[in-house]
């Protein structure tokens, strides 16, 4: 009899240790320097860590396990970018309004996916423990990879259609995109715990899905494969980035009781600096989705009443509460995507996407999903501006608006209890008057007013001639828009002339 | 009543068979589905387990490969080589 002998396996390591492998005895104690000269920004921001081991990944990924799923995620994009440019994917969208979406996507998202990057790769250098160290550096790589893939996939609608030729100059300069890129600046200038809560926390955990979930699922929707592509696998990298939010949020929590009011203020700040930045989101959703998934209104009740709901009422064991103002979210709900379209079809003459006055079957659409605000507040504005547009006389508003010295929007938001009443809050500061749409960033102002009379208001830089001169077509001109291609209505956009006749031409026989 | 847990995942091959795996072994679990994705919400706590992907797929499965298929979470994760759970500790 033979017996078969088998070769003694090693025993192969446990993810939970090869993650302790990973991290462990990666920092240390320095000596030829003080840890305070070479981590200089780790207790300014008066957050307490006692011991930075306790915190850990709760995915523990390794770097190879890192590097394999990404490969993986670049592999599948990329032949997807390739089959959506051989297939004209292009034609394949439902109609070619939808692009204005993805317009104010590349100007106003794919560089703040840039400055996360670089935000990630900051905080990551300056965080003493190798846990958030890793994580850190990880999601640093996975913000530039959002950002290539992004501006990469949306090159090809760039061979089509206009507004999308310049984004990163655009970013810089164009009055509406302030909004996304101040906030940005804003955390990026504070110091790595704060940034953190900012981005981490209140931006990737509290509130990104209501940009990355129903409205890439409106993306798929509408046949624009390459978005929901981008989108998905950007997405994939979120969840890994919620969970470190989440940690970092329970980790300060637990390690030091002092830590707990200033938490409790970032995130009062964060959530109302974010949800500011969102009412673009809430327009793309319910106003330049020609197919719609689910309302702003909807969306918001699922990902920030419901799923917001369940995370505060997790954390209050920890003595955190709901942020402050999310009362006042929760009244715009019916009004914010209505309010913020109205504007931006006054002002659609400055800007690099266009606008339009929904049509009948998509105002009876807002009237369905919104009861209690459409057809009392907003529905007569489209048609009366529906009237005039036919008459030849489409309006646009040649003033320029105020803007709130802290999100930098349009004072264009109404009072919490009077929908039709425009909301004006006011601060002075050292003699000057600073104006602002809510409460929620007035009391941000006052927490930091040195900070917040830095800010860049395109409006104010335009009246000091800092913006290419004093007529808007100087003004176009220095923002790198065409003007009378790029922006104004879609009604007799070029865009819209190539799509119809796109549309023209798919009844044809060959040739 | 305990809060939701709920995992998003793309609509894809292996998104379903671990969305299938996962209502095999969650019985509170409910799925919503929209367009090119499926999300699942369950009372408190949610598990996904290895062993039960593997059935689904009919090959082996690392846990870590969710990655791939996964668009959003909420709840506290913790991930070891046989399961994931997401959960609330309140």
């Amino acid at each position: 009899m033979t017996t078969l002998l088998k070769e003694p396996k090693a025993k192969k390591l446990g993810l939970k240790e090869r993650y302790a492998h990973l991290t462990r005895g990666l920092g240390w104690e320095t000596t030829y320097q003080p840890m305070s000269k070479v981590f200089p920004f780790a207790d300014y921001e008066g957050i307490k860590i006692h011991d930075w081991d306790a915190w850990e990944d709760p995915f523990r990924l390794t770097m190879d396990a890192y590097w394999k799923y990404q490969a993986e995620k670049e592999r599948k994009l990329y032949a997807v970018i390739d089959s959506f440019a051989q297939n004209n994917g292009q034609m394949n969208i439902t109609d070619a309004r939808y692009i204005n979406a993805i317009k104010i996507f590349l100007t106003g998202v794919s560089p703040l996916e840039y400055m996360a990057h670089r935000g990630y790769a900051q905080v990551g250098r300056h965080f003493v423990g190798a846990g958030p160290r890793v994580a850190c550096q990880m999601q640093a790589i996975d913000e530039l990879r959002h950002a290539q893939t992004q501006i990469h996939t949306i090159s090809h609608y760039n061979k089509f259609f206009d507004g999308l030729h310049d984004s990163r100059h655009m970013h810089d300069r164009v009055w509406y995109l302030s909004v996304p890129k101040s906030f940005f600046d804003d955390a990026a200038s504070a110091g790595p715990f704060e940034f953190l809560t900012a981005i981490s926390f209140s931006f990737e955990y509290v509130l990104t899905n209501l940009l990355f979930v129903p409205f890439m699922s409106g993306a798929a929707f509408n046949g624009d494969m390459a978005t929901v592509t981008f989108g998905f696998s950007a997405q994939s990298d979120e969840s890994r980035h919620m969970t470190l939010g989440l940690e970092i949020i329970k980790f300060m929590l637990e390690q030091d009781e002092g830590n707990v009011p200033i938490v409790q203020k970032w995130i009062d700040k964060w959530f109302w600096r974010g949800y500011r930045l969102l009412t673009i989101v809430a327009m793309m959703m319910d106003y330049m989705l020609p197919k719609r998934v689910m309302s702003w209104a909807e969306a918001w009740e699922m990902y920030f009443e419901e799923a917001g709901g369940a995370l505060f009422k997790d954390l209050a064991r920890y003595g955190i509460r709901e942020p402050k103002y999310a009362d006042v979210a929760r009244k715009e709900k019916g009004r914010l995507s209505h309010e913020a379209w109205c504007t931006f079809y006054n002002y659609t003459h400055a800007a690099a996407f266009h606008t339009w006055v929904p049509k009948e079957e998509e105002l009876a659409w807002l009237s369905e999903k919104y009861p209690d605000t459409f057809d009392k507040l907003y529905r007569p504005r489209f048609e009366y501006w529906q009237k005039q547009q036919e008459a030849g006389k489409r309006f646009y508003n040649n003033s320029l608006p105020q803007l709130c010295t802290v999100c930098q929007v349009p004072m264009l938001f109404t009072e919490p209890d009077d929908p039709t009443k425009i909301c004006f809050r006011r601060a002075e500061h050292k003699g000057e008057t600073y104006h602002f749409c809510s409460d929620g960033c007035c009391d941000i102002f006052k927490d930091e007013p040195e900070k917040y009379i830095q800010s860049w208001l395109p409006v104010h830089q335009i009246f000091q001639g800092n913006c290419g001169g004093a007529t808007i077509p100087d003004v176009l001109a220095w923002y790198h828009l065409n003007n009378g291609v790029d922006n104004l209505d879609y009604q007799g956009s070029p865009d819209q002339q190539l799509w119809d006749a796109w549309m023209k031409d798919r009844g044809k026989a060959g040739g | 009543m305990a809060q939701n847990v709920s995992i998003t995942l793309q609509n894809t091959d292996e998104g379903r068979a671990i969305a299938a795996a996962i209502l095999s072994d969650n019985p509170a679990a409910t799925v919503a589905s929209m367009p090119s994705l499926t999300k699942i919400d369950c009372p408190g706590r949610l598990e996904i387990r290895r062993d039960s992907v593997e059935t689904q797929l009919g090959r082996d499965y690392d846990l870590q490969e969710l990655q791939l298929s996964l668009i959003s979470l909420a709840g506290n994760v913790d991930e070891d080589d046989e399961r994931i759970v997401i959960a609330w500790k309140n």
